[in-house]
């Protein structure tokens, strides 16, 4: 057996892909969001990260103050980080459309670190614990390795909303629309159709998807005013390797790129950390569109 | 005429006395430079309560030691060694810096040894937790006052040995502080019989430790020891209990774990967790008196890390206060004559390679319902003695010891 071979029994092998898979659904969302606004508004938005934070915090928030559960959360607190983006590209981002995308950037980026700054100055830096809901607790013996019930289910839900992602930008009249939008937005505008409103839906749509991470990981990982800044670079580089505003790209990338990540975890755990940069290098190289992107 | 003469006299011999006392202060200030984490991780742990904590010392001598009024100025050193060393040569050279304070995270607190070794300026270390500063990286003017590696591995993993727990694999940051904790615990579980069966490093900070769990389950090690802190750790031992790790029987052991973590984690998942300690605050009527003074000017209870910095400068300032001097020389001195009495040390002894040395103390999480309030977490399970937790002077390896 190769795996023998390798030093690892099957078990632990087919373990470690799975929870690729996990990690990698995760960053398949999170970069499903970022190209969808790269895509439409041309931003690289790094506010990503913090509106992924943000999305974890409504959850906790929704739960303490509204006495509405996990499952409304996975409702409300996209709709509320959504509307706060919404917010956001009215009042800010707004004004740099057309300018170079490095504006965009710089702001972005700047709340991400007034965002982050404010809630750590708030809730401290060590992070507030959410319990996994109740029905999804404990989990089944695989044979080969013991799934929680909860991981299962972020795996599942992360594959519907990115499916129904693609299958709205892909299949429906709006998505048209919004292909249309970003590949000429003048001409589309001549045709009646309110881009404005589309990029505002797009943005705001593109956060909510970044919040619906945050409320899947907030009983993964401890509720953090941090918890997006250590993500967000590695799902830029899931984009970049996907191609720049690639749906499909990303979806895909964001899966692989967890296998990749998870397998590195075994054989040389100090460089799991690194290993989706090495791949981003080498497809920047020899692809720099990247593997989904249509070249310039 | 004659009453004013006498008042200007008597004022002046007045202000006389004063600057004959504060000649011996240079620049007529004792200044503390304070550096810490203000904004990421280890924020919670140290960060403005240390802050807090340094202030009630300077306030405990009214603002004033030896005729000289007390200044504290504090920078955010992000954690990264580079800003640290700037900061601290700038204060030093020009910002009439006497000592530096706190100084969490390893990396940092070597790189500003070397600027206090540099200008022979005393460095009271807190929150880092690595024993080589006071072991190989050690210098004359290097204090570490509140905990060390090998003293976590003493507490926590010598009690875990003596419960049969004998065979470990290892959860490691992959830096300088993970490797130091490795190595100390390692000592000690092979000097207690038992062995030590594999280790993954992982990335500092990691968010998701579902891998690093598995490949220590399938090691098939009673115990997983978590080599890490902060954020880390808490990930860590809630990715355990996910897995089913737990409940499969191997036991998890947090290394260096905080009552914030504590907290982060979740009583019920945390609950029988055992972790050693510097500090409690509900430990005898000194320590509750002054965490109800901390908590009330920070909304926290102290963290060891904290209540460590308000003893150390507070002992600095009273070794000045003995002296009537700030000169680094004749303050070291003083500071190992002077025994560290107060709420957070009972008969510290600061030693020659900079370790003080005092009791630490091995704490177990209580199950909620054992729980009086929102701080109630932590029931003291043993009290280890200084000697035993830091190990003999004899076994230092400090060179300028």
């Amino acid at each position: 057996m190769l795996t023998d071979l390798l030093g690892f029994p099957p078990q632990v092998l087919f373990g470690q892909l799975l929870l690729g898979l996990i990690n990698g659904a995760f960053y398949a969302v999170l970069s499903l969001g970022l190209a969808v606004i790269f895509g439409l508004l041309n931003i690289v938005n790094f506010a990503h990260g913090a509106l992924y934070m943000l999305g974890a915090f409504a959850t906790l928030a929704v739960t303490k103050y509204l006495g509405i559960g996990y499952w409304g959360a996975l409702i409300i607190a996209p709709l509320i980080v959504g509307a706060f983006g919404i917010v956001l590209e009215r009042l800010m981002l707004r004004r740099l459309a057309g300018v170079d995308h490095l504006y965009g950037l710089l702001l972005t980026f700047g709340l991400a670190l007034v965002i982050e700054g404010a809630f750590v100055k708030l809730f401290g830096s060590s992070g507030l614990p959410y319990p996994t809901p109740p029905q999804l607790q404990g989990g089944v013996n695989l044979g080969f390795m013991f799934l929680p019930w909860y991981r299962g289910w972020v795996v599942v839900a992360s594959l519907a909303v990115c499916f129904a992602t693609w299958f709205l930008f892909e299949r429906t009249k709006i998505g048209a629309y919004l292909r249309a939008g970003t590949e000429n937005p003048t001409l589309l505008q001549a045709f009646g159709v309110n881009v404005p409103l589309l990029t505002t839906l797009a943005y705001g749509y593109g956060v909510a998807l970044a919040a619906f991470a945050g409320v899947l990981a907030a009983p993964i990982t401890q509720v953090n005013p941090l918890m997006g800044s250590n993500l967000i670079i590695v799902v830029f580089a899931v984009v970049v390797i996907g191609g720049m505003g690639s749906i499909m790209g990303a979806v895909v990338t964001g899966l692989a790129m967890g296998v990749i990540e998870g397998l590195t975890k075994v054989f040389w755990p100090e460089a799991s950390s690194t290993v989706i940069f090495v791949v981003m290098a080498i497809v920047l190289v020899l692809r720099p569109a990247g593997l989904f992107g249509k070249s310039a | 005429m004659k009453l004013f003469k006498a008042l200007a006299g008597s004022a002046s011999a007045v202000a006389l006395m004063a600057s004959a006392a504060a000649a011996e202060i240079s620049d007529g200030v004792v200044k503390i430079g304070l550096m810490t984490d203000m904004s990421a991780v280890y924020s919670d742990i140290a960060g403005e309560g240390t802050v807090v904590a340094a202030q009630m010392a300077i306030d405990e001598f009214g603002g004033t030691v030896a005729g000289a009024p007390i200044e504290i100025v504090t920078a955010d050193h992000q954690n990264k060694a580079d800003i640290a060393a700037n900061k601290a040569r700038e204060w030093g050279d020009t910002g009439q810096v006497d000592a530096f304070a706190e100084l969490v995270t390893t990396s940092v607190a070597l790189a500003v040894f070397e600027v206090a070794k540099q200008q022979n300026k005393i460095a009271l270390v807190s929150g880092a937790a690595s024993s080589p500063l006071t072991n190989d990286a050690c210098i004359p003017t290097g204090l570490h006052w509140t905990y060390n590696t090998r003293a976590l591995a003493v507490g926590t993993g010598s009690a875990i040995v003596k419960e049969g727990g004998d065979s470990w694999y290892f959860l490691t940051a992959d830096y300088a502080f993970g490797e130091a904790l490795q190595r100390d615990v390692s000592n000690v579980v092979e000097a207690e019989g038992g062995k030590v069966v594999g280790a993954a490093k992982h990335p500092f900070p990691s968010s998701d430790f579902s891998s690093f769990v598995l490949q220590a389950q399938a090691s098939g090690a009673k115990i997983i020891g978590l080599a890490n802190a902060g954020g880390d750790t808490v990930n860590a031992i809630k990715a355990a209990h996910e897995f089913g790790v737990v409940a499969a029987g191997q036991k998890i052991a947090g290394l260096l774990v905080f009552l914030t973590n504590v907290k982060s984690i979740g009583q019920e998942v945390a609950q029988g967790l055992q972790m050693t300690v510097s500090f409690y605050w509900d430990m005898d009527d000194e320590t509750r008196a002054w965490s109800a003074k901390f908590e009330e000017k920070t909304g926290k209870k102290p963290t060891g890390i904290q209540a460590g910095t308000y003893s150390a400068v507070r002992h600095y300032l009273k070794a000045i206060e003995a002296t009537g001097s700030d000169d680094t020389d004749t303050v070291l001195a003083k500071m190992r004559e002077l025994p560290v009495q107060d709420m957070f040390a009972k008969d510290g002894v600061l030693r020659s390679d900079g370790r003080m040395v005092h009791d630490m103390y091995l704490a177990e999480v209580k199950a909620p319902s054992d729980s009086d309030g929102e701080w109630d977490l932590l029931k003291i399970v043993r009290t280890i003695p200084g000697e035993e937790a830091f190990g003999p002077l004899s076994e230092s390896t400090c060179p300028t010891k």
